[in-house]
């Protein structure tokens, strides 16, 4: 127990190599893909699909850097990004349109569009996508260019986090301080209030709000191919895009906070590698504590607010 | 022309066999207004229930260790979406996540961390005498495996349970308006529970159909999806027993596809077929309006 704990701290944390090499670059992901979620919640979408917009911003991402390999990369970067913040915001689109439309539940429609886009990689990566030798399901390796700069030689690291912290404290920002935000936080709170009293245009905001949360977690597949894997495979993501859930949650859907416990779920997927490795205990363990995470925040969460109810009842007694 | 047919239709019934348990399972949590995500996680359990119990005292133990693996993680979500009443979204995901995780864990820590491959006897198809002669067709349906029986009468029963019974105008009063249903008497946390409860078993036979009728092992992950697709069924199949069995049979035919593709050689990617059955989804859901054909309460904590 201790040695797989002691294991768990040195992988995340243990050395400056578990920190910016380890840690960091797996709460990347996390981070992009986690503000997305918390985002979508902030405005009552429930994005489930944050994965498959993660998937698609991927292969948009490897289009650019494949088709356009000679650009310097001042521009191959930018492009990169781009791309896969449109593809991912195309795809949360479908579901958006679909919800604005036809009245269609995002739950199920994000959840279908995930499996859509996990038979879309499984496709490029064999067909027109597929490295030269055709031997590999997975794209050829990118050109220099297209590798996304490391913050800290020697490291890691790569730019994808500094977006990430660049694009929560802008998240933050926008809901805290803006109008347009204001606009975000009541929709959240209660549609109906804000269509009635606030006379906030509900649809065209919760779909402007999709559109942003697609848009983060299709960055966080292009940071993931740009910075990270260098190339575009299946099983890119071993579920980032649920893990942002619980990333998102524990943050309390706070921007702000989401850099912080994006951090702590980076920490426990490194250190669970690391643990399996020297102390022979299950990586998957992880999923569990997540799990446990994600019901504790839920349990919590409830209790609060059943004991604010009922301290509110109480005081409308006395009066 | 029968030597591709009749594979492809046996492969049909035998994938759509288990997705149609979990679907069904769904199906009635959904009707009482609950919508479980935690169905993966469910699945999942129930193989590895399957695996360990039927170990210990064979295949009938195995069954039944795979169902009561599915009542029991099932009731963890139930205990918060009944109980306390939190987001069902929230608690599915993380039912599901609880459920692939904790049967790796297990799996491993039971079997070795290299997590030894360990095989279950598999149960074999049984020939319906007569029926199984009736060319392409009588392979297909009646040389399968016992849940597949099972499933034939479990379909008619439940549809004629829903329409016909107290029980089951009581599960559809609580997804259609819950306020209704208690001033009428019933008590919509129990009906919601029960019909969860029914969810849990049918997503851990499910579980228990894939490893000791099909696989034969367990591996991390196997459930594959499949919770998801059984969601997805009952939206195809529009909250009906008939259209949801209906619905899994299209998404078992889907997988089926996959092979015949692949055995035959033709050209399509055979990814088309994989993400066929979900873009139907899609396009049926937007045609047909999903929301007038869902239970009104669904999702509502």
């Amino acid at each position: 127990m201790t040695d797989a704990l002691l294991a768990l701290w040195d992988g995340a944390f243990g050395s400056s190599y578990a920190v910016w090499s380890a840690t960091l670059v797996r709460a990347t992901p996390l981070l992009l893909v986690g503000l997305a979620v918390a985002l979508a919640f902030r405005a009552g979408v429930l994005n489930i699909g944050a994965e498959g917009q993660l998937i698609v911003g991927a292969i948009a991402a490897t289009v650019m850097a494949l088709a356009f390999d000679g650009l310097p990369r001042v521009l191959m970067v930018p492009a990169m990004a781009i791309a896969g913040a449109l593809a991912g915001a195309s795809w949360a689109g479908i579901a958006a349109w679909l919800r604005r439309r036809f009245g269609v539940l995002e739950v199920i429609s994000t959840i279908m569009l995930n499996f859509v886009a996990l038979a879309l990689v499984s496709w490029v990566v064999r067909g027109p996508l597929q490295e030269p030798s055709r031997i590999y399901p997975q794209s050829p390796t990118f050109g220099e260019a297209a590798r996304w700069p490391f913050l800290i030689s020697g490291q890691r690291l790569h730019l994808g986090f500094a977006l990430g912290i660049v694009l929560a404290i802008a998240s933050w920002f926008w809901l805290a301080r803006t109008a347009s935000g204001l606009r975000v936080r009541l929709v959240g709170a209660s549609a109906r209030a804000a269509e009635s009293a606030g006379g906030v245009d509900v649809a065209r905001t919760t779909f402007v709000v999709f559109l942003a949360s697609g848009a983060l977690a299709g960055l966080g597949g292009a940071a993931e191919v740009g910075g990270v894997t260098w190339a575009l495979y299946e099983g890119l993501s071993p579920g980032y895009g649920y893990t942002a859930i619980a990333v998102a949650l524990l943050a309390r859907l706070d921007p702000r906070c989401v850099v912080a416990s994006a951090i702590l779920f980076g920490a426990l997927d490194a250190g669970a590698a690391a643990m399996q490795r020297d102390a022979g205990v299950p990586a998957v363990i992880v999923q569990v504590f997540v799990a446990a995470v994600v019901l504790a925040v839920l349990a919590g969460t409830q209790l609060q607010s059943a004991a604010r109810a009922r301290t509110a009842t109480v005081r409308a007694e006395e009066l | 022309m029968e030597q591709v047919l009749v594979p492809f239709l046996e492969a049909t019934v035998r994938t759509a066999t288990p997705l149609a348990f979990a679907a069904l399972g769904e199906q009635v949590s959904e009707r009482a207004g609950v919508i479980n995500l935690g169905l993966e996680g469910t699945i999942i359990a129930g193989c590895l229930g399957a695996l360990v119990a039927s170990g210990v005292g064979g295949p009938v133990a195995g069954f039944a260790g795979g169902i009561a693996a599915g009542i029991l993680i099932t009731a963890v979500f139930a205990i918060f979406v009944v109980g306390l009443r939190t987001d069902q979204i929230i608690a599915g995901t993380a039912v599901t996540m609880l459920g692939l995780g904790l049967t790796g864990a297990l799996y491993r820590g039971l079997y070795g961390v290299a997590g030894a491959s360990l095989n279950a006897p598999t149960i074999a198809p049984i020939a319906i005498p007569g029926f199984s002669a009736i060319p392409v067709l009588g392979p297909a349906l009646f040389r399968q495996t016992l849940p597949t029986y099972l499933l034939y009468l479990l379909v008619p029963a439940l549809a004629w349970w829903m329409r016909n019974t107290h029980a089951g105008l009581a599960l559809r009063a609580t997804g259609e308006r819950a306020e209704a249903a208690a001033a009428a008497g019933l008590a919509p946390s129990h009906v919601r529970l029960a019909a969860l409860m029914f969810s849990g078993a049918m997503g851990g036979l499910c579980g228990a159909t894939l490893v000791l009728a099909q696989v034969g092992t367990f591996s991390e992950g196997m459930s594959a999806g499949r919770g998801f697709i059984a969601i997805a069924v009952v939206v195809l199949g529009r909250w009906s027993v008939f259209g949801t069995a209906a619905a899994a049979l299209i998404f078992g035919a889907a997988f089926a596809l996959q092979y015949l593709f692949q055995a035959v050689g033709w050209a399509l990617p055979y990814q088309l077929f994989v993400a066929f059955p979900y873009v139907l989804t899609l396009v049926l859901l937007a045609v047909q309006r999903g929301r007038a054909a869902a239970p009104a309460e669904l999702g509502r904590a």
